[in-house]
């Protein structure tokens, strides 16, 4: 049996720095689409709980922290980030395993607001998007997924076949805004 | 223009792609003519106008927005599955 190296989604693209700003890569050993059955949206919500400790977020919400973060992912769909999703959650979610479909990167620093203004619509201000808020938007044409983890740090995902397409535009706006002082 | 989800709130229109015009459908077994006319003919006036939306980009909803087409107001947004368009259920065969 060969010996098969797995590579993250953006392997050799990344950490890149603007000194400012890093953008870095999370690669999470599990991602769990949870979309609860009709009906069962608070059966689902007390299994994530008992199970996890996370609470099912709202739309446009998320819980959790670095380890363990469960983020709204679309209509009726929470995405399940870190550990592996317990099997309680299957009576009342169809539970999905997307671990290998989609890629992970964290902005932090210095302007990484001005950053996502140059590709994305949404107004990503402190302000306006409060740490814990997530949204699905677009991202430079991509359909993203865009999480505020901290004051000072996005959780932006995309296709991982997109992977090189997001670290390019990242990059060129990071050095842009990076280029204004 | 902006469109308010009802899901995600106020979104640029860059998130959304345009899915026809927001007709009732036709039962299942009514006549051809009644088809043609639903999938080919508009009256396409100028005002106000009901549209389907969906919204790509954020949740996937498809919603009905009412527009009016002379000042790009967006007069109403509701989401499809509750604006009673979609084909009507038939009755239960016994």
């Amino acid at each position: 049996m060969a010996e098969l190296i797995a590579k993250s989604p953006c392997e050799g693209l990344l950490p890149f720095s603007t000194g400012s700003a890093d953008l870095t890569e999370l690669w999470p050993d599990h991602m769990t689409l949870i979309a609860p059955y009709k009906g069962k949206d608070i059966a689902a919500a007390a299994a994530l709980k008992s199970a996890h400790g996370l609470d099912l977020p709202l739309p446009g919400q998320s819980s959790g922290d670095a380890e363990a973060r469960v983020i709204w992912f679309s209509r009726g769909q929470s995405l399940l980030i870190g550990p592996k999703a317990d099997a309680s959650l299957e009576g009342a979610a169809a539970v999905t395993d997307l671990t290998d479909g989609w890629s992970v990167v964290e902005l932090k620093g210095k302007g990484i607001a001005d950053v996502l203004a140059r590709l994305s619509p949404m107004d990503f201000r402190l302000s306006q998007f409060p740490t814990g808020k997530s949204a699905r938007t677009e991202l430079k044409h991509m359909m993203a997924s865009i999480t505020r983890t901290g004051d000072a740090a996005f959780q932006i995902m995309v296709f991982r076949s997109m992977a090189a397409t997001l670290v390019h535009d990242l990059k060129t706006a990071m050095e842009a805004v990076a280029a204004r002082g | 223009m902006r469109i308010t989800c009802p899901i995600c709130g106020e979104r640029d229109m860059r998130e959304f792609t345009y899915r026809g015009a927001a007709l009732p459908t036709p039962p299942l077994e009514a006549d051809v003519e009644t088809w043609v006319d639903h999938v080919h003919l508009r009256e396409n006036a100028a005002g106000v106008l009901r549209e389907l939306w969906q919204h790509t980009m954020g949740c996937g909803a498809w919603l009905v927005v009412t527009r009016n087409t002379i000042t790009h107001e967006i007069l109403d947004v509701v989401l499809a599955e509750e604006a009673g368009i979609g084909i009507p259920v038939a009755e239960e065969q016994p």
